[in-house]
């Protein structure tokens, strides 16, 4: 198990050059000059031009310019963005939040949608897994930011006044629950549905089949067996789920005016910083390779047959 | 995906297209005293600075808010009309506009304690010009002497001196400004963020003013979180008229312009100085904010250039047949739902020397006669108008194509650019292949603004490719004419050549539509698209 562990920890490293250098090069490779529309409707001035491309090493080859960037990596400098500020200083006010309202989606998703699920793969084709489906299916289908206006629209001042009409600039938990909500329910659905048909299938499983013929109660059959089991598909789900739910929340964040990471990436791709995307990206990078490690690791308490040498 | 996603998209678009400048407007403002809040807290709208807060730096509207509330310089400008008064100036004298002896006010402070002096001026303009410090806003410093010393047209070559030698110190509290011709605008230019002061910690150690910046300014610097909240707060010995009336404010990051629309309907926020879409649409604003709704002149002129590298456009007749296509009455009552108002000259109305209707029948609707010159000009093809696609401004462009091909029966399409750096690039590398939007918002309210960057050739805005000796002429001789109201007539006889040729065609003028929030008694805005921060009046 701690040679397992130690080994995808070392796979890390390949992982994390490959793709800073990969994103790097991509933001680079975008056709637009970073100086356009920098200075407003007229050009910028030459020498300041001159001048910011040696600061920022632009006019180095790819090459170059990648492992300068790297060689500040390693000392914990991720450099200064056109407006100079730090980019180590804004992803350090920025992450926590994302991360925050992460976490909190990630719980709304995981325990409303494997309730929902339960209930519904227990009770095949009932009133309840009926309304759990066509809500289900509402929520695939509507946009994120439809869901984020309609709930705003109606739970700020100009509804029932529930919640202010954007969050604070550092955001506590009880303000970020429903952005969080917004941001997990369309992953919500999904895990619903997975562990509904998880359960449904796992139901005429042989070891269920045993349980039940042990005279176990209902509660330590569905809860003991059948869950854990069930759960495989929808631990997976929820593990790669955080990183998206991180990276792709730049809707809910514009929608709640949230300072998130998501916009950060925005922000740097339109004003073509490539060290601020690459910063974010590779730490983006690093939650998906921990997460997914963390479910390979939880496979094994699921499930006692799977083991890890 | 889409209304936050336009929003976000629409924010560079906004920022670059608004600059700065306003210190504040003169005298108190009305009948509000007692019942406010002298102690208050305002909160206005504001998006992320795109560079370091150094004035010369911000010539975007989000830095260069911040930098206008830190900074005071020489000359102020009326919140009203964008007139110049004299600020920090105590008198600024020349007989000829080429040498000016400029005394400043004793006993301004910076914000760390130490005393505002001549100096200050001379070392804070030195350095912004001085190449190496790569400061944007650093050519607007070109008319003075010794310019070519600091700042070389090379921009590969070191300079000689870091020093211009137009700038003389007096005496504490005096010098003397050479320039390298007469220039009659000056004493309005400098009214403009990049003459700012500097103090002397500013000197010893740039980078830990650029975490914290210190002005002479109405407010103090408190604090900075990136991406979400710049905190100032009333700094108590400033001297200028344009003191503030409340302790704190906060300038709001907001990433969409549409939810600080929402905050600002609840209270969440105070100030906004521009409106979302949405908003504007059915004049929806009117019925969210009522009496609240906050209005202004702007220094803004939107026109359509045409730009002369491309054959089809050398001949007048095409422009004046294509210009008199559009129904600007029509688009700017529908499309752009009222938030704007057809434009019939090359300035802004409210500046000095503006006069209507300059550009005559060939800014009017006019089917016949736009028919009729189509006809004589035999042009043939496909007309476009290019632009960038986002921030709203895609639409009124194609609502002026579709006029174009109704009236003159002339296939046309509205070429869009994703995002502003992307159309800039085109336009500033002269690859655009039909006419472009080419907008404009002036730097400082004078009508020199209007005319030298755009229609001057090789000016730095000068989309058209614009070229005409007779015009060029007139405005060098316009801006060498010391006595301000003879220099307006010579730039007026150059816009009456301009409107003859007609390189670009004048489409719109907006209306600055901003709001505040309840808790605000009174709140007006400047000229400059910025809240008139001394005609904030707090509810107690």
């Amino acid at each position: 198990m701690g040679r397992y562990v130690l080994r995808r920890l070392l796979q890390l490293i390949p992982v994390f050059l490959g793709t800073t250098f990969l994103i790097y090069a991509l933001v680079w490779a975008i056709p637009q000059d970073p100086f356009a529309g920098k200075c407003g409707q007229r050009p910028c001035d030459p020498a300041y031009i001159a001048e910011m491309s040696q600061k920022l090493n632009l006019n180095d080859p790819l090459v170059i310019q990648y492992f300068k960037y790297l060689g500040n990596l390693l000392v914990g400098d991720f450099g200064t963005t056109f407006n100079g500020v730090s980019v180590g200083e804004q992803i350090a006010t920025s992450w926590p939040i994302t991360l925050k309202m992460g976490i909190i989606a990630l719980i709304i998703e995981a325990v409303i949608g494997i309730v929902a699920g339960v209930l519904t793969g227990l009770r095949k084709q009932g009133f309840l897994d009926n309304l759990v489906l066509v809500s289900t299916l509402f929520l695939i289908s509507l946009p994120v930011f439809v869901t984020g206006f309609v709930l705003r629209l109606y739970l700020g001042p100009q509804g029932f006044d529930l919640m202010d009409t954007s969050v604070s600039s550092d955001p506590t938990f009880g303000e970020l629950i429903l952005p969080g909500f917004v941001l997990g329910s369309l992953s919500m659905a999904y895990v619903a549905r997975l562990t509904r048909s998880s359960i449904v299938e796992n139901r005429r499983a042989d070891y269920v089949r045993t349980a039940i013929a042990k005279g176990q109660p209902q509660s330590r059959v569905v809860g003991i067996h059948l869950l854990r089991n069930s759960l495989i598909p929808v631990i997976t789900f929820l593990g790669t789920d955080l990183g998206s739910l991180m990276g792709g929340a730049i809707v809910t964040e514009g929608v709640f005016n949230i300072n998130g990471i998501g916009g950060l990436i925005f922000r740097g791709i339109q004003e073509k910083e490539g060290i601020m995307v690459t910063g974010i990206v590779t730490l983006l990078v690093l939650v998906y390779l921990l997460m997914s490690l963390i479910v390979d690791l939880l496979y094994a308490v699921l499930d006692p047959r799977i083991r890890y040498e | 995906m889409s209304r936050s996603r336009v929003a976000w998209v629409a924010l560079p678009a906004a920022l670059a297209m608004t600059l700065s400048a306003c210190g504040g407007g003169g005298g108190s403002t009305n009948a509000t005293d007692g019942k406010d809040n002298p102690d208050g807290t305002v909160s206005i709208y504001g998006t992320e600075p795109k560079s370091t807060l150094f004035p010369a730096n911000t010539t975007e509207a989000g830095g260069g808010k911040v930098t206008d509330s830190l900074f005071s310089r020489l000359v102020g400008y009326k919140t009203e009309d964008g007139a110049p008064y004299n600020l920090m100036a105590d008198s600024i004298k020349s007989d000829d506009a080429k040498v000016y002896n400029i005394k400043i006010k004793q006993g301004w402070k910076f914000h760390d304690g130490t005393e505002v002096k001549a100096k200050n001026f001379v070392d804070a303009w030195n350095w912004a010009a001085y190449a190496p410090n790569a400061q944007q806003a650093a050519s607007f410093f070109a008319p003075i002497a010794g310019f070519e010393d600091v700042h070389p047209a090379d921009e590969n070559a070191k300079p000689a001196k870091d020093k211009m030698s137009g700038l003389e110190l007096v005496g504490d509290y005096e010098f003397k400004v050479t320039l390298n011709g007469p220039t009659s605008v000056f004493t309005t230019m400098i009214g403009y963020t990049p003459f700012s002061p500097m103090a002397d910690s500013f000197f010893a150690d740039p980078k830990a003013a650029e975490a914290k910046p210190i002005g002479n300014g109405p407010l103090k610097f408190v604090s900075r979180t990136p991406n979400a909240l710049i905190k100032m707060e009333r700094f108590d010995d400033y001297k200028g008229e344009d003191k503030v009336h409340f302790k704190t404010l906060d300038y709001k990051i907001y990433s969409s312009q549409e939810t600080a629309y929402q905050d600002l309907v609840a209270g969440k926020l105070d100030f906004m100085e521009a409106l979302p879409p949405s908003a504007k649409v059915g004049e929806k604003y009117k019925a969210d904010l009522g009496d609240a709704v906050v209005t202004a002149n702007l220094l803004g002129q939107s026109a359509i250039a045409f730009p002369q590298y491309i054959d089809a456009f050398k001949n007048v007749k095409l422009r004046q047949a294509v210009s008199m296509a559009i129904n600007r009455e029509q688009i700017t009552k529908t499309v752009l739902a009222g938030s704007y108002v057809p434009s019939t000259s090359f300035v802004s109305p409210g500046i000095k020397g503006y006069r209507a209707d300059t550009c005559g029948e060939y800014c009017k609707f006019n089917p016949e006669k736009a028919k009729q010159l189509f006809a004589e000009s035999g042009f043939t093809g496909k007309l476009t108008i290019q632009s960038n696609q986002d921030g709203g401004r895609k639409e009124p462009l194609e609502a002026a194509c579709n006029s174009i091909k109704q009236t003159l029966g002339v296939d046309c399409e509205f070429v869009g650019a994703t995002n502003f750096g992307a159309f800039r690039q085109i336009v500033d590398g002269k690859q655009l292949t039909g006419m472009s939007r080419s907008d404009w918002s002036a730097d400082y309210p004078s009508i020199e603004n209007f005319l030298n960057p755009l229609y001057r050739t090789g000016g730095s805005s000068n989309d058209s490719n614009y070229s005409n000796p007779e015009v060029d002429a007139l405005l060098k001789k316009a801006d060498q004419t010391a006595n301000e109201d003879e220099a307006i007539k010579i730039y007026q006889q150059a816009e009456d050549l301009i409107a003859k040729d007609l390189p670009s065609m004048p489409t719109w003028n907006e209306k600055g539509i901003g709001g505040r929030s309840k808790n605000l008694l009174d709140a007006k805005m400047s000229f400059k698209r910025q809240g008139a921060l001394e005609s904030f009046r707090v509810k107690a």
